[in-house]
């Protein structure tokens, strides 16, 4: 889960990360003019919203005094960024930058450790700077069993050759960033641009923090304290009204997994699944041309009503003409349940099993059990030696039908 | 020969009394496994299919030898369960629990580093060598296990349970059985990736190719790549790879929680193009996989 600027920046405070002057957010003009006016001096805004590309998007303002910046906190609040509207204004003094730098903190998949990372190259994409002046930057993992020592932090400053004051002042910032992201179970901490401003002093200029979302149980009074709904999900779009009628499908009973669902534009419905089964039917759904209209996990061996609710659901999307309930073969997931719990959500739902269901293809658990019940309402089903494409392709043919 | 578990190997299951884990002992003891015994603390001097249950690891260990563990405690007490098994000594552990966050993953794996120990998992069916044992969900009950998975020359590695049995099933129908599947977890940090097990699949002179699934995000199979050029890999990989659409859609979570596509290197191309260029065959679909290995193995058919 993504945080805003303005939380990321909160958090970094709480924990000594020296922040612009000011840096308060304004939902108003006259909020925004008041913090101008707290500041006295130049000022930046900058739209809270959780995507890229505010700068060109007209979402970052420059303004001198608290009357322009009233009137370009007006444009900000007025302004959607990639769908995405703004949740208020970030107001921060603005002073001459001497040099920007980069640091973050976050898990090296291979070692299976945290990585600490710093670059005397900041503001511009990090990936872009490991590959085109690897010499700009330095790298280094640390335990997750041992306590984090500041030494670790200076060892990694002192590595892009930075001495003197910046050196220790650097180290310190750094070392709060590695305390913060193990402290708050955190994927993604990270300063860019750090700013070594005309006076020698460092600020955090812009800030990103990311929360792994099976750690959020456990984080749940800094959530509070920043004012985080503990129900919000923060995706790279927000959700629709359809994907938060499938949590609610998924949240009403605990056995296994049916309604996480993302929308599409198309016809076809999916119960599909699960986690890597899903991608490779969706997949081929796709190359044999098929629109599917959203994409769904199940498994896990949910109930027959968890399942008749997700078809409902499915079924009463507009524009859905047939659904395709296909898995890999499965191990513990019981084929006959899933059969029942998605016959009765079709025939709840006022359609007839052998229409509306343009193929059923889970084999493995019960299968035999499941295939006799398909077998009576109709249904075409295909057993493992059809395979997970052609059983795809056999479901978008059967739309082009009708 | 098999790789991390074999028909004379014994394991104990840390969970045992609940719902799933019921169930996978079962499906465990008809595949032929030597569980030796079964955890929750509380409840020990119950059985479980006729499996003794026992309050701590080491009542086990102290009485018989025990090779591994299957962890399927719920996720806010699988940490504890798995720093109890490398510290009574056990060196192959499968983590099924789901939902771990990743800092107390990366926390055993470290610990079981320093223990000379193996984490498989989190969020794992486990391993099958097949017509030898099963430790873990692999593959459901015996009966279904039996009909997808049967032994032979290739390895299989999947970050996906499901399609670990999806692969198998169709290997095993065109007269291809596996030496050992390992099923590695589909989250963004595991105990033991492609590039880990490779060794041991290298070691294994039965194993004569391997398949690998393969998803967006993460660098495991960036790291396989430089893995099979550095070591000059004896054995053939294919590799299939799910989720292309997912190039399109950065920053969307579909499937496993390592699946988040979040710079170039994560995509789906990009990681075809590594693989390709480290001599990694690409199977488009499924069923394109046994005449891949066929072909790289030298079969004729």
């Amino acid at each position: 889960m993504r945080f805003y600027e303005y939380e990321s920046k909160r958090l970094f405070g709480k924990h000594g990360v020296p922040l612009p002057t000011g840096s308060k957010v304004a939902h108003t003009p006259q909020e925004a003019s008041a913090i101008a006016a707290e500041i006295a001096g130049p000022v930046v805004l900058k739209s809270q919203v959780l995507t890229g590309g505010r700068m060109k998007a007209g979402g970052v303002l420059f303004s001198d005094n608290p009357a322009a910046a009233a009137a370009a906190a007006k444009k900000i609040l007025a302004l959607t960024i990639n769908g995405h509207t703004p949740r208020g204004v970030l107001v921060e003094a603005r002073a001459p930058i001497a040099q920007e730098y980069y640091v973050g903190v976050t898990w090296d998949g291979v070692a299976r450790l945290p990585v600490m990372i710093c670059s005397d190259m900041g503001g511009i994409d990090i990936e872009e700077v490991a590959e085109t002046h690897p010499q700009h930057i330095a790298k280094r993992n640390f335990s997750t069993l041992l306590p984090f020592s500041d030494f670790m932090a200076k060892e990694l400053i002192a590595s892009l050759n930075i001495s003197g004051s910046d050196l220790n002042r650097l180290a310190q910032i750094t070392a709060g960033l590695a305390r913060i992201f193990i402290t708050y179970g955190l994927t993604l901490a990270e300063i860019n641009p750090l700013a070594k401003l005309a006076d020698g002093r460092f600020v955090c200029l812009d800030g990103h923090v990311d929360m792994e979302d099976d750690a959020r149980d456990s984080q749940k009074a800094i959530l509070k304290e920043l004012g985080i709904d503990p129900e919000e999900k923060r995706q790279a779009r927000p959700p629709t009204d359809f994907e938060i009628k499938g949590v609610a499908v998924d949240a009403g009973d605990h056995r296994g997994v049916a309604g996480n669902v993302v929308e599409f534009d198309g016809d076809l419905g999916l119960v599909i699944g699960a986690g890597g089964g899903s991608l490779t039917l969706f997949d081929a759904i796709r190359k044999h041309g098929g629109r599917p209209a959203n994409y769904c996990e199940i498994g896990g061996n949910p109930s027959v009503t968890k399942t008749c609710e997700l078809t409902k659901l499915i079924l009463s999307k507009p524009g859905v003409k047939k659904i395709a309930v296909m898995m890999n073969v499965v191990s513990n997931t019981r084929v006959d349940i899933v059969a029942r719990g998605v016959i009765k959500g079709v025939i709840e739902s006022g359609h007839k099993p052998s229409e509306k269901i343009a193929i059923f293809r889970i084999p493995g658990s019960w299968e035999t059990e499941g295939f006799k019940i398909l077998k009576h309402y109709g249904v075409e089903y295909c057993d493992r030696t059809v395979s997970m494409y052609e059983a795809a392709g056999r479901a978008v043919a059967k739309m082009r039908v009708g | 020969m098999s790789i991390l578990i074999t028909k004379d190997d014994t394991f104990i299951i840390q969970g045992i009394t609940g719902r799933e884990a019921v169930n996978m002992s079962r499906e465990c003891l008809d595949y032929g496994s030597k569980v030796v015994g079964g955890v929750t603390p509380g409840r020990g001097g119950r059985d479980v299919y006729g499996i003794p249950v026992y309050d701590t690891v080491r009542q086990i260990t102290a009485k018989t030898r025990v090779d591994g563990s299957v962890v399927a405690v719920p996720p806010a007490f699988t940490r504890d369960a798995v720093y109890e098994a490398l510290e009574a000594g056990i060196k192959t552990i499968v983590v099924v629990t789901e939902r771990i966050p990743r800092f107390e993953v990366a926390q055993m794996v470290e610990l079981a580093r320093l223990r000379g120990a193996r984490i498989i998992g989190p969020n794992c069916l486990g391993v099958l060598s097949p017509d030898e044992a099963k430790m873990g969900g692999l593959g459901g009950r015996a009966v279904d296990a039996k009909k997808a998975f049967k032994k032979g020359p290739i390895g299989v590695m999947s970050r996906s349970g499901g399609m670990t049995t999806e692969m198998c099933n169709t290997l095993t129908a065109a007269g291809l059985g596996q030496s050992t599947a390992v099923s590695i977890g589909g989250d963004a940090v595991i105990g033991s990736t492609y590039a880990d097990l490779m060794p041991l699949y290298e070691a294994d002179a039965e194993t004569k190719a391997i398949v690998i699934y393969c998803e967006p995000g993460g660098r495991m199979e960036a790291e396989l790549a430089r893995y099979v050029v550095e070591k000059k890999s004896r054995l053939p990989i294919i590799a299939f790879m799910a989720g292309r659409f997912m190039d399109e859609m950065p920053g969307m979570r579909f499937g496993h929680a390592g699946t988040i596509v979040e710079g170039k290197a994560d995509t789906t191309a990009e990681k075809i193009k590594r693989l390709e260029t480290a001599g990694i065959s690409i199977a488009e679909r499924i069923e394109d996989i046994p005449a891949l290995v066929k072909t790289r193995i030298g079969m004729t058919g």
